[in-house]
């Protein structure tokens, strides 16, 4: 079939001048090269497109790419990441190794765990990005870990996501402050909170964060799950669920699928309480007239999981120099600042900007006054997300133990 | 040339879907190199069957699409025998065919906006009949027994399975049938029940056999619907398929087989209850009752098609309202203040998905249509009877998308295929093509053939006779085909983005990305103009024919 397809191609000329799939691969480091070589080239951006603002501001991330790189950006909306990751396999599958179709990915955790264990991935390369350096790595080792993997370079920083609960002001006076008040809580309001159900990832985060506050053992939780008693560990999760599940929402026989889906249940007010992986959601949210005005947000004391996500270049990508300086300019101080604008999207910056020049520094200035957005210092109580073996480990028994009974 | 059409036409539909099984069995059995599985192995099947809740998942699968396609069996025909002819009647037709054109998932979204504890049903009936200041915690949307999933698939397949039984009738002459047997002492609804109904049911069979299948292996209408602790097999499929966890593809693949084997099975259950239901009906008629019954059977023949239209409306209505919605707290019957915002966002990035849609929504009718009209017209000139290797063009309306898709994408990788417009036009083809056959192959088929025999006997060529005088007056029927031809294209959403790679953005497969966000109001926007583009379609094909014939009333085909 390669000979086939080798064949096809030789017979149509044209489509080898508009590829480069037969060159090298650039080198990261010789940044001047790359700059040169990304000029003209079409980069095909696969990334999650459920949100309007983050649609815009890809958008807006092509016209300034456009402008300053001469590169054409194309924003491939996707439903699900693992679409792209679908893609990128199937064509490894055929032995399409290097003309595919996606040149960056929006990407973390458990896809970019698969994708780099089955060598899907270009790199490394994010370290040798220059805006890489204004992340200050030392100091913030998320930006190089990703659910404790190493990320080694073969994905580059983009924005930080933390549990964020939201509530309406309106119906509750004080919202539960830790995973256990939340047990109290339910009881006293039942059928007005839930979690979207297993194997979402939001849904399956708030299993994490429930099994850090609950259990004994967290050291256990940082390494692979096959080092540790797996029952042992748990065992108060699926105690703290079982007593949980009957004060939920319809009483724990059925769950909503997603958190955009939670988000909806609150605007129609059958929840009361809920939670977000992205901060400014609630804010954006009642902006859109999808929550009311009344929204508050908070992060419990204790502090809530948070993570870092990426974009990455697939092995076989055809534009890898476009990819890379595409991926540069989103760490860039410019791009970074505007993304975190309320305004725009509200994603959190990935770069220390305390340790960034003034002139920076002054670009992340906070000018909102917004009821529904969090306080600016409620995003430090960061807990580091467990190996990516414990999120399997979780669902595969969550679904073992409520579905179908 | 003309005789090498249907050839053509089996190759086009076959090939494809045999090679995408093909490849889907692959992993099934855990081969799949890129993967590291390069020995056979029934693993793949060990897991799938361990999956917690597994024959559940195949249950509801089964039940729903069976039981979906009775019931919209049983409201098609009660209507169709409750019919007289009266203005009500027609007025009802006329609101059913455009329901044709709304998207599936969008009509389920209206469903489900209805319905729900917080819906448009409760906020109008709270606080004020019902006390309640908050939603109630009721399970109705998603029930586990898959209630709400069936309602919604009835509310679709009606207005597809009257409008394939309309354009069957007229070949019956049922008024003729009717008379005779009302001249014996029967109630009309009872005749047309026991003179037409067994008649029809044949002519309607391989629609229904459609339904059967797409009801049992539903996607869309099942992830905003169906029961979740555990979804429908099809919904865990697709899980599975997008699950970040690489390995599980050759579970996943090793679902598509099942599924496969679902819808068969649920083929061959419906074949059994032919059985049943023909003997029972052979009793029926053979005792000759000529009364008994007549009222009820009426009353149901209306009342339901009314019930069902009326909450597809008042759905999409809802849609409507939440496009233009401001903030809309419970239980308000309207929202709090209304907005263009929504609007405004969506309008600026309408312009290149309705271009996309239309061009390949346009280009594979075309074709479609070309290739049906060679093969009919194939099958006139010869004279020969249908030939039975037909049957193979209903094979992508019974195998399940989900089954065969994933597969394809492979195949096309190695031949070296580029994703652009043209090969998601190939891929929509596949559902395009039997879909026009089937609503242009019986008005073809019975067109009077004195017409043709009378232009041949002037000196007519037979091809003159064929653009002259049977393209013409075929016109209506041509055009409605087109018409379902545009409107499953419009619709389709896998081969879209998997034969796309997701470049080429459609109206569809943008509403389902920006569902993803659940948004109700940008749902709402999207849906609606997704329902405007093949109701356009649908508009034409009714209007033309009557700007074109106004001065011909024979001509202007049904309403």
């Amino acid at each position: 079939m390669r000979a086939f397809s080798s064949r096809f191609s030789a017979a149509l000329p044209a489509l080898l001048l508009t590829t480069t799939g037969l060159q090298a691969a650039p080198d990261p480091d010789n940044w001047e090269a790359v700059l040169n070589e990304a000029r003209g080239q079409t980069v095909y951006w696969y990334a999650w497109a459920g949100e309007q603002r983050t649609n815009d501001y890809i958008d807006w991330v092509a016209e300034r790419v456009e402008a300053q790189f001469d590169i054409e950006l194309t924003h491939v909306k996707m439903g699900d990441t693992a679409e792209a990751v679908s893609r990128v396999l199937a064509e490894k599958q055929a032995g399409n190794h290097d003309d595919g179709n996606v040149d960056l990915v929006w990407i973390n955790g458990e896809n970019f765990a698969a994708m780099k264990a089955n060598d899907l991935l270009f790199g490394p390369f994010a370290e040798a990005l220059p805006n890489f350096a204004l992340t200050y790595p030392e100091h913030n080792p998320e930006v190089v870990t990703d659910f404790t993997l190493p990320t080694e370079g073969y994905e580059s920083p983009w924005g930080r996501a933390q549990i964020t609960f939201y509530y309406d002001s309106e119906t509750v006076d004080s919202p539960p402050d830790s995973i256990v008040e939340l047990l109290d809580w339910a009881e006293a309001n039942p059928g007005r909170f839930t979690y979207p159900r297993i194997p979402d990832f939001t849904g399956s985060t708030f299993l994490k964060q429930a099994l850090i506050a609950l259990t004994d053992e967290d050291a256990a939780l940082y390494a692979p799950v096959e080092e540790s008693d797996f029952a042992a560990v748990t065992a108060p999760l699926w105690d703290y669920l079982d007593a949980l599940h009957p004060h939920l929402w319809r009483s724990g026989r059925q769950f909503p699928a997603t958190g955009p889906e939670m988000r909806s249940l609150m605007g129609d007010g059958e929840l009361a309480l809920a939670f977000t992986f992205t901060p400014s959601e609630p804010a954006a949210a009642v902006a859109d007239y999808e929550l009311p005005p009344s929204t508050r947000s908070y992060v419990p004391d204790g502090g809530t999981l948070g993570n870092v996500h990426f974009v990455a270049i697939p092995y076989n990508s055809p534009h890898k120099a476009g990819a890379m300086v595409v991926a540069n300019f989103l760490l860039s101080p410019e791009a970074q600042a505007h993304k975190q604008d309320l305004a725009v999207w509200g994603d959190h910056t990935v770069l220390d900007v305390g340790r960034l020049d003034d002139e920076h520094q002054a670009l992340f200035a906070l000018d909102q006054d917004n009821p529904a957005m969090l306080p600016a210092d409620a995003l430090q109580r960061t807990l580091p997300e467990p190996h990516p073996s414990w999120m399997t480990a979780l669902q595969d028994a969550w679904q073992a133990r409520y579905i179908g009974n | 040339m003309l005789r090498l059409a249907p050839v053509l036409l089996v190759i086009l539909l076959v090939a494809p879907i045999l090679a995408g099984l093909a490849m889907a069995m692959l992993p099934a059995f855990g081969y799949l190199p890129a993967l590291g599985g390069d020995s056979v192995s029934l693993d793949p099947w060990r897991a799938l069957f361990a999956q917690p809740g597994i024959w559940h998942s195949v249950a509801v699968s089964l039940a729903s699409g069976l039981v979906a396609t009775a019931v919209s069996l049983a409201v098609v025909l009660l209507y169709l025998a409750a019919v007289t002819g009266s203005r009500f009647d027609r007025w009802i037709r006329r609101l059913v065919s455009p329901l044709l054109s709304i998207p599936h998932a969008a009509a389920a979204f209206g469903l489900a906006f209805l319905i729900a504890p917080s819906g448009l049903i409760a906020r109008l009936a709270s606080p004020g009949l019902t006390g309640w200041e908050r939603p109630p915690d009721l399970l109705i949307v998603q029930d586990p027994w898959g209630l709400s999933l069936i309602a919604g698939l009835v509310v679709k397949e009606i207005p597809f399975l009257l409008l394939m039984s309309l354009a069957a009738l007229p070949q019956l002459d049922p008024e003729r049938r009717v008379a005779m047997a009302r001249s014996l002492g029967y109630r009309p609804t009872l005749a047309w029940w026991k003179v037409v109904a067994p008649s029809l049911y044949p002519l309607i069979r391989l629609p229904v056999f459609a339904v059967i299948a797409y009801a049992s292996s539903v996607v869309d209408v099942a992830m905003i619907l169906g029961p979740t602790l555990p979804p429908t097999l099809s919904v865990s499929i697709l899980t599975w398929f997008s699950d970040p966890d690489l390995d599980m593809r050759f579970m996943a693949s090793a679902g598509a087989i099942l599924q496969l084997g679902v819808t068969a099975t649920a083929l061959a259950i419906w074949w059994g209850l032919e059985r049943l239901v023909a003997r029972l009906m052979g009793i029926w008629i053979a005792r000759g009752g000529r009364r008994q019954g007549e009222t009820g059977l009426r009353v149901a023949g209306k009342l339901w098609i009314l019930l069902v239209t009326a909450v597809a409306f008042v759905g999409i209505g809802g849609l409507a309202i939440h496009s233009v919605a401001g903030f809309w707290r419970f239980p308000d019957a309207l929202p709090g203040s209304l907005t263009a915002s929504h609007w405004a966002q969506a309008l600026p990035s309408l312009e290149g998905p309705i271009a996309s849609t239309a061009l390949i929504a346009v280009v594979a009718t075309l074709l479609a249509t070309t290739l049906a009209l060679g093969a009919l017209e194939n099958e006139q000139r010869t004279g020969r009877y249908p030939s039975r290797a037909l049957w193979l063009l209903y094979l992508p309306l019974i195998v399940p998308q989900i089954a065969f898709l994933f597969g394809l994408v492979v195949v096309m990788e190695q031949l070296g295929t580029r994703p652009t417009h043209g090969l998601i036009v190939f891929g929509h083809l596949l559902f395009v093509l039997p879909y026009v056959f089937l609503s242009l192959s019986e008005a073809y088929r019975r067109f009077d053939p004195r017409w043709s025999q009378l232009a041949l006997t002037l000196g007519a060529t037979r091809n003159t006779v064929f653009w002259r005088v049977r393209l013409p007056m075929l016109l209506a029927p041509m055009l409605t085909a087109m018409a379902v031809g545009l409107a499953v294209s419009i619709g389709q959403y896998l081969p879209t983005q998997l034969l796309g790679a997701g470049r080429v953005t459609t109206v569809t497969t943008e509403a389902v990305s920006l569902a993803a966000g659940g948004n109700r109001r940008v749902i709402g926007v999207w849906a609606l103009v997704q329902a405007c583009l093949p109701l356009a379609g649908f508009i034409i094909a009714i209007g033309l024919p009557k700007l074109l014939w106004s001065n011909r009333r024979g001509m202007q085909g049904a309403p």
